[in-house]
């Protein structure tokens, strides 16, 4: 306990600094997804804008990157982050690869949620001359809305999940946290610290996500 | 000018497997829909009804054939341009396709917003909508907090929001209680009415048809196998599937078990007797009948009214001297029609 006392200002900064990394990686890879989810729905065969190519491309290659242990795909990644935000380690390089990481996923989740939209509805705004890029955007989506949030908020708890391995590739956070002044120190309270506040925040984001979801499917 | 003209259109789907052979949903229509009239086309579930109705807006392209809608041909226009059509052409639905998402205002506003108007001009048009269909006050409700006569009407409003001239009804009522569905096809009738808005009726229900469509079409495996006006089907349908479809909302002439039970239960000669525009004929029938003597009465059948005309077939039981009855039955049968049940 004393330990943790001491340790306490680095606590709090490892704590932002998952903050940080949730929340950056929501953003980038939340959009990233959307885009992803919305192409991969819209181009399904009987879809909006149906396209085998487009499909069978991005369905592959989604295929082939969401099995990969995201701690292998962190190391083989590197030399991409580094090319790309010129730096291969540390959180933005973190944020980097679990952004990838992420949209891949959630562009999964987004596309199951919008096939549950009722196709009468979708042929509704068809017969009232709306194209397909506007059905999706205000039809399509808005009808997945609640649906979509669970989703997220599903996603959200995975990405607090991935970014415990931040310390890998020499980012920070709860986890390296844990990891570093914890584990290799044989400070089980300082583990068990780390855990609490990241069981914490899970529960707020889930809390959050329900209460949103709630709102807007108004049941 | 017919405002939709169907010409031997034709709708097939590929074989669902290799072997198998292609699916003709609609084969070889030609259907003329005059501007103002309420075109039912009625036929069994499979019938090729809702896929017809879908060609007319292009929501499926046509295989072959010609379908003009207000003198333009749309069969092989692209997406773009069809786009431009399906704004003059409204459509409701069975399960009325309201976006949940969106409020009743929101709801009534979508197709303005797609056809670019400007937001205060929205705003005038929506009020001036659910003013029409009677739901001003739900304005800000959400749809699944309404009832589904209440659904369809926001579904009417929506599909009338840009003033189409024609209004496509896919099987509108056959999700509504009996009473809802007359309050749902009264509306259709003043939209019809006051708007002028031709409009077609895709259903399996003749009552529909019978309250509220002046041309009907009857459907059955992708053809329209009888059509013309309601009164001319109804009264006299040309064809055995037509007359089953008849036959549910008009109680005709006795089926032989219904025969056999009238023969049971009364004394005397079956005579069935059809009127068409009965009003007259009818007192004249029963007058000569009592003049001769003769004692009768009236076993099954009964008088319909279609657009204001009546028509019906009334079975008679009648008693008295053979020849009497001959005699009469010759001299009503230069009027109307008689048919002696053996």
């Amino acid at each position: 306990m004393d330990r943790l006392a001491e340790l306490g200002p680095d606590f709090w900064v490892a704590a932002a600094e998952t903050l940080y990394m949730v929340a950056l990686t929501l953003l980038i890879g939340g959009f990233a997804g959307l885009v992803l989810g919305v192409v991969l729905y819209a181009t399904r065969a009987g879809g909006l804008m149906p396209n085998r190519v487009v499909y069978n491309v991005l369905n592959v290659v989604i295929n082939f990157f969401r099995p990969i242990p995201f701690i292998i795909f962190l190391a083989a990644i590197q030399p991409l982050a580094r090319y790309v935000i010129g730096i291969g380690i540390g959180n933005d390089a973190l944020i980097f690869s679990l952004s990838i990481a992420a949209s891949f996923a959630i562009s999964r989740i987004v596309e199951q949620n919008l096939v549950t939209v009722s196709p009468g509805v979708i042929e509704a705004a068809r017969s009232m001359g709306a194209g397909p890029v506007r059905t999706l955007c205000t039809v399509v989506i808005p009808e997945a809305l609640g649906p979509l949030i669970l989703g997220y908020t599903f996603i959200v708890v995975a990405i607090v999940d991935m970014t415990a391995m931040a310390g890998f590739i020499g980012g920070g956070g709860l986890g390296n946290f844990a990891l570093v002044y914890g584990f290799r120190q044989y400070q089980p309270a300082i583990t068990w610290a780390a855990l609490l506040l990241i069981v914490v925040f899970v529960q707020v984001l889930q809390f959050l996500g329900n209460w949103l979801a709630r709102k807007v499917m108004r049941r | 000018m017919a405002l939709v003209a169907l010409k031997n259109v034709t709708k097939s789907y590929p074989a669902p497997d290799r072997k198998g052979a292609e699916i003709v949903a609609v084969d070889d229509v030609t259907l003329d829909v005059e501007p103002g009239d309420v075109y039912g086309i009625i036929g069994y579930s499979g019938a090729g009804k809702s896929t017809l109705l879908r060609l007319v807006n292009a929501l499926e392209p046509a295989t072959a054939g010609s379908i003009e809608f207000d003198g333009r041909e749309i069969v092989g226009l692209g997406e773009r341009e069809l786009r431009g059509i399906r704004l003059g052409i409204g459509m409701i639905f069975q399960q009325f396709n309201l976006f949940e998402a969106k409020t009743v205002r929101g709801n009534v506003a979508y197709p303005l917003k797609v056809a670019g108007w400007k937001r205060a001009e929205i705003d005038a048009r929506v009020t001036e909508l659910l003013d029409f269909v009677g739901l001003a006050d739900k304005a800000g409700a959400y749809p699944d907090q309404l009832s589904g006569g209440q659904k369809q009407r926001v579904g009417i409003a929506r599909a009338l929001a840009t003033s189409p001239r024609l209004l496509l009804a896919d099987e509108a009522t056959s999700a509504l209680d009996p009473d809802t569905t007359q309050e749902v096809l009264e509306l259709l009738k003043r939209v019809n009415r006051e708007f002028g808005v031709t409009i077609i009726v895709i259903t399996h229900e003749m009552d529909v048809i019978q309250s509220i469509a002046t041309k009907v079409a009857v459907m059955d495996g992708g053809r329209v196998i009888e059509n013309g006006d309601v009164f001319d089907v109804f009264s006299a349908p040309q064809n055995p599937a037509s007359g089953r479809f008849v036959a549910t909302v008009v109680k005709g002439v006795p089926s032989p078990a219904e025969l056999a039970v009238l023969r049971e239960r009364h004394e005397g000669r079956i005579v069935t007797i059809s009127f068409r525009d009965a009003d007259a004929s009818q007192a004249q029938v029963f007058l000569e009948l009592a003049a001769a003597g003769l004692d009768f009465e009236l076993v099954y059948g009964g008088i319909n009214d279609i657009q204001g005309r009546a028509f019906g077939h009334l079975t008679l039981a009648i008693r008295g001297a053979d020849a009497a009855i001959d005699a009469a039955l010759a001299s009503i049968g230069a009027r109307v029609e008689v048919t002696e049940a053996r």
